[in-house]
Parts: structure tokens; sequence; C-alpha cells
């Protein structure tokens, strides 16, 4: 029994992303649910598995099942693996339906994280004089808050070890901002220039504000069932290929790189086997860029270049429009929208189909899609084709 | 208390399990855990080895010395309390007893941070309660090396 080719993503549903106000996450998310099952030509009443990524949103539970009117469901789950879940929503529905355990399943991020402007005080409400309970308590003590820092210190030491350069990040945050140009569902379209790029505020030495990814309202759904039925289908099935995951460890001793040596390698290794592809023959990246570290690290991680060789290899251009490795090529999270690992997976899904207007790259027919979370520590790839074989 | 004092960034608050991190460090004191059974070293708080899962687990002190794995200057501002340190600095250290904790340097300036540099902790008393771990450069660090800023 052979999952590569037996599954395909049959729909896509995005809502209006980005600076949306005045929805929920819940609402959102059946929004994109709605516009999944247009987009695929499916009733309502045929889905028999949801799965949900956790996020930010207390709304993203089991319970959206009964928002979403959904009945007699034989698959069920609000997962979690933070930057890396989708790819793993990916696998959990292929392989349900591999199995027989379910037929069309809808997969669905919306969160609302954004809030109307509002005074300083009132967003500092809560920020108290507590960091938290125990030991877990130090790191906010310091002044660790939220992800950047933890980004930040990886970036550094791999700027330490091989002599990456601010320059060679630039080049992954311009690149894909001239992608989101030509993105009519990207937030940010004005061209990024290398002295625009250097000159941008420091959020966390070595990253400045180019640097990180955006934050986004909104909502995104993907329907998953089998080839057969993809076939039957509204739309160009783009079929799952292989899948991989990994979660290697190693925080907290000394001496050791999780930063540097991610999980992509694995995830990878694995996907590429499932699908039964070389490297070489993929032909779109679409990288999960919560930061443009990400997005470098991963590519050594996978083989695309040497580890430690990121940098030179990103610095050419090849990963902007008309270049030899297409990334990220809706802007991704950094300049399209921030809707974790279904930025990449939508992207991904558009330019498989043919369906990606200004910014369609012509040789589209094996697109890499990754996932991380944590700070680089949980990772999954999805390799999708416009071919079952 | 922290108004008293005029300490304004949040700070953890003591429960049983940490209790004894907390007590040693207002004695200037690290402690970490070790693992009776397999003998590594972790931080923070578990109940058992994460190597070997053992729930014989005590705490000792550390030798206070390590070296800096990585490091970053925070910009932005999070939480007021520290609105008048920014750009203030994160660390990664690596104690010599094998595990990496989360801290801040001081006692250098920023241009002279570099990874690899040898440190040694010392407390900041916050209150009359709770004095975090921090640390300075140890005697060897190399004075006015800034090959990490760019």
């Amino acid at each position: 029994m052979n999952l590569r080719g037996a599954c395909a993503i049959a729909g896509l549903g995005m809502t209006r992303m980005g600076k949306v106000y005045g929805r929920s996450a819940t609402d959102f998310a059946v929004e994109a649910v709605e516009l999944a099952l247009q987009d695929a030509g499916l009733q309502k009443a045929e889905v028999d598995g949801l799965l949900i990524n956790t996020n930010m949103s207390r709304e993203m539970n089991p319970q959206l099942q009964r928002a979403l009117g959904l009945e007699n469901l034989s698959l069920l789950n609000a997962m979690n693996a933070y930057g890396s879940t989708a790819g793993t929503m990916i696998q959990y529905a292929a392989m349900a339906i591999l199995h027989g355990l379910a037929q069309v399943v809808v997969l669905v991020y919306a969160d609302d994280p954004l809030k109307p402007a509002r005074g300083a005080g009132a967003s500092y409400s809560g920020a108290g004089r507590q960091s938290g309970t125990g030991m877990a308590g130090l790191p906010m003590a310091y002044g660790y808050y939220g992800a950047n820092p933890g980004y930040a210190m990886a970036a550094r030491r791999h700027m330490h070890l091989f002599g990456t350069t601010s320059e060679q990040l630039g080049a992954i945050a311009i690149a894909q901002r001239a992608w989101a140009q030509m993105n009519p569902w990207a937030q940010m379209r004005t061209p990024l220039s290398m002295e625009e790029y250097i000159h941008s505020r420091y959020i966390a030495e070595p990253l400045r504000l180019f640097d990180c990814c955006l934050v986004s309202n909104g909502g995104i759904a993907v329907v998953v069932t089998s080839a057969q039925r993809a076939r039957q289908l509204k739309q160009p099935p783009v079929y799952i290929l292989g899948l991989g995951q990994a979660a290697p460890g190693g925080f907290g001793r000394a001496d050791r790189e999780p930063g540097i040596y991610t999980g992509a390698r694995q995830a990878g290794e694995t996907a590429l086997r499932m699908a039964g592809i070389e490297l070489r023959d993929i032909e779109i990246c679409e990288l999960y860029d919560c930061y443009t570290y990400t997005v470098l690290v991963t590519l050594e991680d996978y083989g695309f270049c040497a580890k430690g060789e990121g940098g030179a290899f990103v610095e050419d251009g090849k990963l902007g429009p008309g270049g030899s490795l297409p990334t990220n090529t809706g802007g991704g999270e950094l300049s399209a929208y921030y809707m974790w690992g279904f930025t990449p997976l939508s992207e991904g899904i558009m330019q498989a189909r043919g369906q990606a207007g200004e910014r369609q790259v012509d040789r589209h027919d094996l697109i890499l899609v990754s996932g991380n979370g944590g700070v680089l520590s949980y990772h999954s790839t999805t390799i999708l084709g416009t071919h079952p074989a | 208390m922290a108004e008293a004092h005029g300490y304004q960034k949040p700070l953890p608050v003591p429960d049983e399990d940490s209790q004894p991190f907390f007590q040693a460090t207002r004695e200037h004191r690290l402690m970490i855990q070790q693992c009776r059974a397999c003998g590594t070293a972790h931080w923070p708080f578990r109940s058992r080895c994460p190597v070997c899962l053992s729930p014989a687990i005590d705490w000792v002190q550390a030798s206070g010395q390590g070296r800096l794995s990585t490091f970053t200057l925070v910009h932005q501002v999070a939480h007021p309390g520290f609105a008048c340190d920014v750009p203030y600095i994160l660390a990664e250290v690596d104690l010599q007893e094998g595990v990496r904790i989360i801290s801040t340097i001081v006692d250098c300036p920023h241009a002279e941070l570099y990874i690899g540099m040898p440190l040694i902790v010392t407390f900041a008393d916050s209150t009359d309660e709770i004095s975090l771990p921090v640390f300075r450069p140890a005697p060897g660090a190399e004075p006015g090396y800034s090959g990490e800023r760019e």
C-alpha cells in the first residue's frame, strides 16, 4: 500500500487576510471551509474528517465541528506541532484516507491575533509583575518574550560559525517581496531594496524588521480526498507524493546545535524517498518563513547547498522571480500572509494547479512545502505534484 | 515589594518545586539538578531525569563557570519594565556541567561580547525575595574583542 499519489488536495479556500478586524477566528474558519468546499465542488454533507490547526486562538479546538455543523465524522482532531502542524495535518489526512478511515477531510487554520489599534497602556495590560511560576518564569524575567529572541540567537550563531551576513538574510526578504508584488493576496506589495532592508530597525539583533514575518487575521481551509475522488471534482488535483516529519530535540544541552542542524534534513529525506524523487527534481520551494533565517537553514538542511553555505546560495537572487529555485512564490509569511503552515501550503497548491496568475512559475510539477515550529524544534515536509506517479 | 524597591521588571513566583533554586539564588548560589542514576545535569527543574527518566534527582551547586553560546540584543519593548534597558542582552550560556541556560550578561559593553567568551555567574538582587543569576566576563575573557559585531 503506497501513499505516493494516493491522495490529493481537491479544494482550497482563503478568506481575506491581514488587518481584517471585527471577525472571530471561528468566523474566518467557517468561511474558509465554505470556500474550500465550493472550490472543490463538494457538498458539506460529504465531509467526514475535520482537522484543526491549533494556534493562539482558544476557538481552534474540536468544538469547531459545531460551528461548521459537521455530522457523522470519522476523523476529528485539533493538532499541535506549532508551525509544522499543517504538514502533519496533511500526513494524518492522507494516511486516514489511504486506510479507509475517512474520504473527505477538511483541514483548517484560522486566527484573529490582530486587534484594532489601542493605547500602549492597554496593550500592556496583564503584563504585570509576574513573569511566571517557578523556573518557567525565568526567561521572561530577563526580557525573553515571544519567539524573536530564540531565532535571533540561532541566526547569530550561524553568522559566527559560517560568516553568514545580514545582506544574505536580506536577499531572502527581497526575493520574497518581489514575488509578493505579483500576489493579490499579499499584505506587503511595495518593492524592498537592500538599502531599505539594512536600514530597517532591529527587532532582536541580528534580526531586523524585514527578517520577521507578518501577523495576519484570516483563515485558510484545504480539502484532501483520494486521488480518484479528486479527479472527479472541479480543480486540477494536487497530488500528495511525499511526507516527512522530524523533531530532533537536543535543546538545553551544552555543545549541541539544534538551531543550526534542524529536522528539515530527516523530514526532507523521508519525503523525497516516499515521493521517489531526488532533490534536484524539485521545481518550486514553499518554505516556512517565520524569519528569513528559517528559509536559509532549511535550504541547507534539505541539501540544496552545504551546511553553512546558505548565505552564498541565496545572495545571487536565485530564490526570486526568474531565479533557478523559485521560493515562497507568493511572498510567504514575510510579505504575503501569516497563516502558519497554511501559507506555504496554499501557495504550493495554487502553483501546482497553474492558478498563480502573474507569479505562476512555468515548471510547477514538483513542489516542496516545509513547516517548522517551536524555535526550529519541529519540522514537517510535504511534496506536492501535478501527477500521481 | 517591587514598587517599593523601584524594580519594574516582572519576576518569577517560586513554587514548591523551584523553591530550592530561588532560595539558593538569594544566597548567591546557582543550583542545577543532577541525576543520581546516570549523572547527567539538567536545568530547569524536572521531576525526572530527561536522559534516563529516573526520579532520583538532586539539587547540586553549579560551579558558575560557563561560555557564551550565543546572544542577541533585544530592541523591542515587550514589557514596559524593559523600556529603559533596550537594547538589552539575552544570552544562551553553556555551563561547565553540560547544561545550556538562558540568562543575560552584565559588566560587559555590547561591543565586547563574543561567542565562546568565558563567563562566571553573579547575582542580581532584584528584590528582597528574588535574586536572578546573571553572568559576567570571567578572568581570561579578552577585552575589546568585537569580531561578532557588524
